[in-house]
């Protein structure tokens, strides 16, 4: 298990090693350079000023060479400065990240619990009306352009009936705890919803398949109410693979949660991701996608963890 | 389709292949969901067709703007009224769901044909080339989409060599987003195909192929092909329904189809704004992406219960 877990940290580093190099090279791709930003709002500047700004930035090294002092500025933790931001790109993350958290966490809950409840009861007679309908609502969940989806709960709660604020994360001259929730709801259940119509799915299919398994006949055999033949024999069962999809879910919840921060003005790290990209802030959309890559990369890791954990009869070799 | 079910080994070889579609499409006729959808993504298909009729008899321009005429309300010239700059919203819908449903296309079967490459090379050779693909494959898969796609929307075309002019152009945009979404998305038609191949090169008459001296080329494309196309029928339709999404959200975004040219992505783009003054403009376009991608996703379904004999309702 040691073995197996140190190995696939070290897969992880190294994916994460190549991406960086990978996204270092993209972003070089992007119009401009940080010279070109630096001498834009200056129509002084010679082209003499302007070869000599760049010598010293490093900007007329090639590529290898940029990345490798970029590399090894940033294992000694100095990620740079953010253009548009004016601070230390690591300062500019930690709050990004905070508000992140509270979106993914706080939509992955919900959705965790309303798709084992709906996909339960769908999958108790697989065919019938209910599972149809929830069928229907999982796939309008998974069809359904996420921005859209926010647009309309803009349109529906907040212009017509005035429920929840439309954007941003408090109000000025607030910021209590329950404001600041209010400010939540509607990007939580837009994402929730998104996410649901899959997870429904995964469920549904797992139950089904379970509920059809020797050990449930025997149960229901020897007299154990539906209840607990549902709950106990079935469900735990059939919550390993689901478990392990979820899990490799939380990078599809990213980009999610990348439309939703931008459809409500949250200033998590997917609006800042997207902004640091339009406004042309090389060092800070380089460490946000860098971040990005690591979080998907995590949660693929704590998947393949949560298998062998679930599971003890999963050899993890 | 050449024998994959035991009624074919007795029936007579053509035959049984027009029986195997026969049999297919009588289960798909079955899927109330599957025909339904079938159903939609025609008459969508015939609505932005329409575009053309409107465009030509009519004398309606999509691009058009008119800056008197903004947010009209529908009427007899515009029937769903005008945009922001005066526009047609009605033939812009048509045309921006042309470009949308090529978009979607397009992408899907440049990365189909990607993903099939590779997962026909990994499985069928296997060993080290197998591993190596694979894990690129996964490298792909952990990679996080969306933020990704917009870096390769944004990239400079001029850094990689091409002229200014092309640049700026309209195709540049179009094909640069179909081309960046087939880059990403081939992953899931890759490992179906692979799965597929690797059960397909111990079947009989792929070992008597070899053993005649068919090289490796030859097997891929004359026996592996055909009978991998079937399970990725079902694959390809949901990556339709997908690209159909990822279009949309990079288009609203900005890096994908470009104004003037509508797309129901890029419809959207002000839309944020629209929610207020004119509401219906920020419903429509979603709208129609929803309906689209649904019902791909039921055609999806439907397809796989009229594929897999298994299936049962």
């Amino acid at each position: 298990m040691a073995a197996f877990i140190l190995r696939r940290v070290v897969q992880t580093l190294l994916v994460l090693l190549v991406m960086s190099f990978v996204i270092y090279a993209l972003i070089g791709l992007m119009p401009g350079d940080p010279v070109d930003m630096m001498i834009a709002g200056n129509p002084g500047a010679t082209p003499e000023v302007v070869a000599a700004l760049r010598k010293i930035y490093g900007a007329d090294q090639p590529l290898m060479v940029r990345y490798w002092h970029w590399l090894s500025d940033a294992l000694r933790g100095d990620f740079g400065f953010s253009r548009t931001h004016s601070q230390p790109v690591l300062e500019v993350l930690a709050p990004a990240l905070w508000q992140t958290c509270q979106l993914m966490i706080g939509s992955f809950v919900v959705s965790v619990i309303l798709s084992f409840a709906l996909g339960i009861v769908a999958a108790l007679r697989p065919g019938g009306w209910v599972d149809g309908l929830i069928s229907l609502c999982a796939f309008a969940g998974i069809s359904v352009p996420v921005f859209w989806l926010a647009l309309m709960m803009i349109l529906v709660f907040a212009v017509e009936l005035h429920w929840f604020p439309a954007s941003g994360i408090a109000n000025v001259g607030d910021g209590g705890l329950r404001d600041r929730l209010m400010h939540l709801v509607m990007p939580i259940t837009t994402l929730a919803l998104a996410n649901t119509g899959a997870f429904i799915r995964y469920v549904r299919a797992s139950m089904i398949e379970v509920m059809r398994m020797d050990h449930v006949r025997t149960a229901r055999a020897k007299g154990a109410g539906e209840g607990r033949v549902v709950l106990i024999h079935a469900f735990r069962n059939a919550l390993i693979p689901v478990v392990t999809i979820m899990a490799l879910s939380f990078g599809v919840l990213f980009n999610g949660a990348l439309l939703t921060e931008t459809m409500f003005a949250q200033p998590g790290m997917g609006k800042m991701i997207y902004d640091s990209i339009q406004g042309n802030d090389y060092n800070l959309a380089l460490v946000g996608l860098l971040f990005a890559t690591l979080v998907t990369l995590l949660s693929n890791l704590a998947a393949d963890l949560a298998y062998g954990w679930l599971d003890p009869r999963i050899a993890l070799a | 389709m050449s024998a994959t079910t035991d009624t074919e080994i007795v029936a007579p070889r053509t035959e049984a292949a027009v029986g195997v579609w026969r049999l297919r499409w009588r289960r798909f006729r079955g899927h109330a969901g599957g025909m339904a959808a079938l159903v939609v993504l025609v008459l969508l298909v015939l609505f932005t067709l329409a575009a053309w009729p409107m465009q030509h008899f009519l004398g309606i321009d999509p691009n058009a703007t008119d800056l008197f005429a903004r947010f009209e309300p529908p009427g007899p010239v515009h029937w769903l009224g005008t945009d922001d700059a005066g526009r047609d919203v009605l033939v812009r819908l048509m045309v921006g769901g042309q470009m949308s449903l090529l978009v979607g296309l397009l992408a899907t079967v440049i990365g189909g044909v990607l993903g099939l490459f590779i997962g026909i090379v990994a499985g069928y050779f296997g060993g080290r080339v197998d591993a190596v693909l694979m894990r690129f494959t996964d490298g792909m898969i952990a990679l996080p989409l969306l933020p990704l796609l917009i870096v390769f929307g944004a990239i400079d075309l001029t850094k990689l060599g091409f002229s200014q002019d092309f640049a700026r152009s309209g195709a540049a945009g179009f094909w640069r987003i179909i081309i960046i979404i087939a880059i990403v998305d081939w992953t899931a038609i890759a490992r179906l195909v692979r799965a597929a191949t690797l059960a397909i090169k111990e079947r009989d008459y792929v070992r008597s192929a070899k053993a005649s001296g068919a090289g490796a080329g030859y097997v891929m494309a004359s026996h592996i092909l055909p009978n991998v196309a079937t399970p990725i029928i079902v694959a390809f339709t949901l990556t339709v329904g997908r690209v159909i999404l990822l279009e949309s959200v990079l288009s609203f975004l900005g890096f994908g189809i470009v104004p003037p040219t509508p797309s129901w992505g890029n419809m959207l783009n002000n839309a944020q704004e629209l929610v207020t003054t004119a509401p219906a403009l920020a419903v429509y376009p979603g709208l129609l992406i929803f309906i689209t991608v649904i019902a791909v996703n039921f055609l999806g379904d439907g397809l796989q219960h009229a594929f897999d004999p298994r299936s049962q309702r």
